[in-house]
């Protein structure tokens, strides 16, 4: 019964979303409406194959691991996609001819900067995020997934959405809002699919056996259900034509310029640190094979962090539009979330305690350990900028560009590479990676990598505040903006550099991975059957 | 490739000396009942004093009506208004004194100090409004259109009171009607394609360039029948109406055979924008700004 309400459902959005390709008003609308219909029509397809055939009830007692291999490798191919889409765009900035005359209007920088953005965030880091709660979340409940094959469409919806953004970057469709750009139908896709994975994570995390819930898991919830707050929130629209891509936002003015930051700052909070945070305190007690360090920590850090980062937005807003009080509080909290912070870096750090010698022998925790150092060393610099007189120096210069890029590759990239390391070999039942020499050169790539960009951009995102604000005994100003831009030129081919090399780590860790899948000794030992306590 | 059984794992991970565990274990990760390191827990109480302190010194607290102001009466914007107040105050009387003398007698010998000031200002007001088109160094891009300003071309006159004149009204705009202005004919389809063909050979000839002879002796008729009456016999232009001259090697637009047909058969027709805000409500520039980037733009090498 239920295979035909959901072929009668998938048929009907199929048709709809035919219509709509029919009277689309854009480019971008119109490809939308064919990936939908497309997307419905192979789920048509799909589902009524095994319409009427006999069902095998899947096994309650095991793990499903098949969306966690799915978005584990997603997660790798998109990461490469981001890279390289942000190397590109690095040496666009350096070398502006090669915004192509021919590809203009398509792959000019500024339709390719946030696909870059959103290929590193929303598809590396969303499906990075994806593996770690499918499978954190079952195995600290020692519970199979909620909801059938729920996971299944989580999956495949988030990638439908990464599809839809970014075709819709290409073709223009952008409501202009920082990490926010997809249209109001992109929108409300994801809308959907993230309350199925909420109703997913939090059906599992019911279902579990063990008494407590692991705080892996606390991070994890608070990053689902911040994130489905503020995409909602942000994203308050209404639509031109329910055929066109464009719409209107609800808000106007500094109204949406602070809601637009409050959602900006917080995705970085939660989707960034909260998430990661989640990954960080699994598989890190997981490689080092130790216990977290401090229970109290874990708890204390916890609730001061998602008290306090909702309140730090403002901080991006100082010096504008926004009233006074308003900056001040952004700053304020921003301040006083760095403990919070470093709580995480912390419990990181010190659950290596009695296993430090591991990082000579391991460089897959080595990796994983650097990533904590870069995150504490990135929420430091983060509360330091927020402060008004540091800010006026770096606001709108190239620092930001810095700090940004030392926490989304060194703390984002590399706990997520660490975790992509862990996750192949037990995913596809192999003893080892295929290869720890090339963990070591991703490594030692990777961070180099990272070193190059945020150096070469606290270099130049210093100089490059120092000239706007720079005036002579008579109050005017010594340079043009076009002297600045003229300036930053060496810093911008180190950056693309910094870039190259931490795109070519990636590549080596998607051969690596791949060859651990094919050619990796395959592990047989039986199940561990220690009952629960 | 078989997925795992959803059993409880356990594994040791404890060595000798560790402290105590608070007794439970996930997928095999024990966690240690330590106690927050005391560092962070008297930064994170050191962090929130100073907090509370910061908001009671500033702006801060959001209320019915309005925000508290804090203690210090600190505002961004009062702060900004004040630093321009300042830079307005020291230079108001030069400000004054140079709408008033005579544009020539800016010098550096007559009134140094408004002559300092103007180049600097002119300077700092070219970087901001006019590098755009006219390159942050005044060299314009040659063979686009922009002008170069430093040389002693000059199009419409390079005296400072003609230079004045164009960047207060600007050339060929419609928002203000004192623009300089005139147009050049398109030549396509008034001319036939060999008459075009060789008025080019013709005016590469007088520039001094590599030109077929034959063609550029027949282009002599059809320049002094269609072009001299602006651009002169003799091809040395007329400032007065802004026509180039096209013997020197200075190119607008460009002087390939190309770029010359291309000229003759569509003319071009560049702007620029009014920018003195007496002068048009399109303007930005205060008279006193105007005045200091003419005094900058003839103190380049060009000016007459």
């Amino acid at each position: 019964m239920l295979d035909y309400v959901k072929l009668l459902i998938l048929g009907l959005v199929a048709v709809c979303a035919a219509i709509a390709a029919n009277y689309a008003r854009d480019a971008a609308y119109l490809v939308h409406a064919l990936l939908i219909m497309s997307a419905a029509a192979i789920t048509f397809f799909y589902v009524l194959r095994r319409t009427g055939e006999p069902q095998v009830p899947a096994p309650a007692t095991e793990y499903m691991d098949g969306p966690v291999r799915a978005a584990a490798i997603a997660t790798a191919f998109w990461g490469v996609v981001g890279f390289l889409a942000g190397t590109f765009i690095a040496f666009q900035l350096a070398f502006p001819v090669l915004n192509f005359q021919w590809a203009d209007g398509y792959l000019n920088f500024g339709r390719l900067r946030p696909l870059h953005t959103s290929a590193v965030i929303f598809a590396f880091g969303g499906n990075a995020l994806l593996a770690a709660s499918f499978y954190i979340v079952q195995r600290t409940s020692a519970a199979r997934m909620w909801g059938g094959g729920l996971a299944w469409f989580v999956f495949w919806g988030y990638q439908l959405f990464i599809l839809m953004a970014a075709t819709g970057y290409l073709l223009g469709s952008t409501q202009g809002q920082e990490y926010a750009e997809p249209e109001w139908l992109t929108d409300l896709w994801l809308t959907i699919v993230w309350v199925a994975f909420l109703a997913l994570y939090v059906g599992t995390l019911l279902k579990r056996k063990e008494p407590h819930i692991y705080v892996a898991n606390w991070f994890l919830l608070s990053f689902i259900v911040t994130v489905a707050m503020l995409h909602v929130v942000n994203n308050l629209q209404i639509p031109v034509s329910i055929f066109g891509s464009r719409s209107v936002t609800v808000m106007s003015g500094v109204q949406n310029a602070m809601t637009q930051w409050w959602y900006g700052h917080n995705a970085v909070g939660f989707f960034l640190t909260a998430g990661f945070l989640g990954m960080m305190y699994y598989f890190i007690p997981k490689q080092a094979e130790r216990p977290v360090y401090s229970y109290k920590l874990s708890i204390i850090h916890f609730w001061a962090l998602i008290f306090l980062y909702i309140w730090a937005g403002p901080h991006h807003l100082h010096y504008t539009a926004l009233p006074d009080w308003a900056s001040t509080l952004g700053m304020v909290f921003s301040i006083v979330l760095w403990m919070p912070s470093w709580g995480g870096m912390i419990n990181g750090l010190m659950t290596l305690s009695g296993a430090w010698d591991k990082l000579r022998t391991d460089p897959v925790l080595r990796m994983m350990v650097t990533s904590v150092a870069f995150y504490g060393m990135s929420t430091f610099e983060g509360p330091m900028m927020s402060i008004r007189a540091v800010n006026s120096l770096s606001h709108y210069t190239d620092w930001t560009i810095g700090h940004v890029h030392s926490g989304a590759l060194g703390w984002n990239g590399m706990i997520t590479f660490g975790m992509l390391y862990y996750l192949f070999p037990k995913l596809w039942s192999k003893q080892r990676l295929y290869s720890l020499r090339a963990v070591s050169w991703h490594y030692w790539l990777a961070t180099i990598g990272i070193v190059l960009y945020a150096a070469s951009m606290w270099v130049t995102g210093i100089m490059e505040g120092l000239m706007w604000r720079e005036v002579d005994a008579q109050g005017f100003l010594v340079n043009s903006f076009a002297d600045t831009v003229a300036a930053k030129f060496p810093m911008y081919v180190v950056r693309g550099l910094g870039g190259v090399l931490y795109l070519t780590g990636a590549l080596i860790m998607a051969w690596n991975l791949y060859m651990t899948v094919r050619k990796g000794v395959v592990r047989r030992d039986a199940p561990i059957a220690t009952p629960a306590e | 490739m078989s997925d795992q059984k959803t059993e409880h794992v356990d594994t040791p991970t404890l060595l000798e000396g560790d402290p105590d565990t608070t007794g439970h274990s996930w997928d095999g990760i024990q966690e240690f009942n330590n106690p927050l390191p005391r560092w962070w827990l008297w930064t994170l109480y050191a962090c929130i004093v100073w907090a509370v302190i910061y908001t009671i010194l500033y702006p801060a607290w959001p209320l019915i009506n309005g925000a508290t102001p804090g203690l210090l009466g600190f505002s961004t914007r009062a702060n900004v208004a004040e630093d321009i107040q300042r830079f307005e105050n020291m230079n108001a009387d030069i400000r004054t004194r140079i709408t008033e003398v005579e544009l020539a007698a800016i010098t550096p010998d007559g009134n140094p100090d408004l002559y300092n000031y103007a180049i600097q200002g002119g300077a700092a007001t070219f970087a901001t409004f006019c590098s755009q088109c006219h390159g942050s160094g005044a060299a314009g891009v040659q063979a686009s259109g922009y002008p170069n300003l430093l040389d002693d071309d000059w199009l419409w006159g390079g005296t400072i009171d003609d230079i004045h004149y164009t960047i207060s009204h600007g050339i060929r705009n419609e928002d203000d009607l004192d623009a300089r202005y005139s147009q050049m004919t398109a030549f396509e389809g008034i001319l036939s394609d060999e008459e075009i063909a060789s008025v080019v050979q013709y005016v590469r000839n007088i520039s001094g360039q590599e030109a077929d002879a034959v063609l550029a002796a027949a282009g002599e008729t059809v320049y002094l029948d269609n072009c001299a009456a602006c651009h002169l016999d003799d091809g040395t232009g007329d400032r007065f109406m802004g026509a180039p001259n096209l013997t020197d090697a200075i190119w607008l637009y460009g002087g390939s055979e190309a770029a010359i047909e291309y000229t003759v058969r569509n003319a071009r027709f560049g702007i620029m924008p009014p920018w003195s805000a007496e002068a048009s409500s399109a303007g930005r520039l205060s008279e006193a700004e105007v005045r200091s980037v003419a005094v900058y733009v003839h103190s380049l090498g060009g000016g007459e």
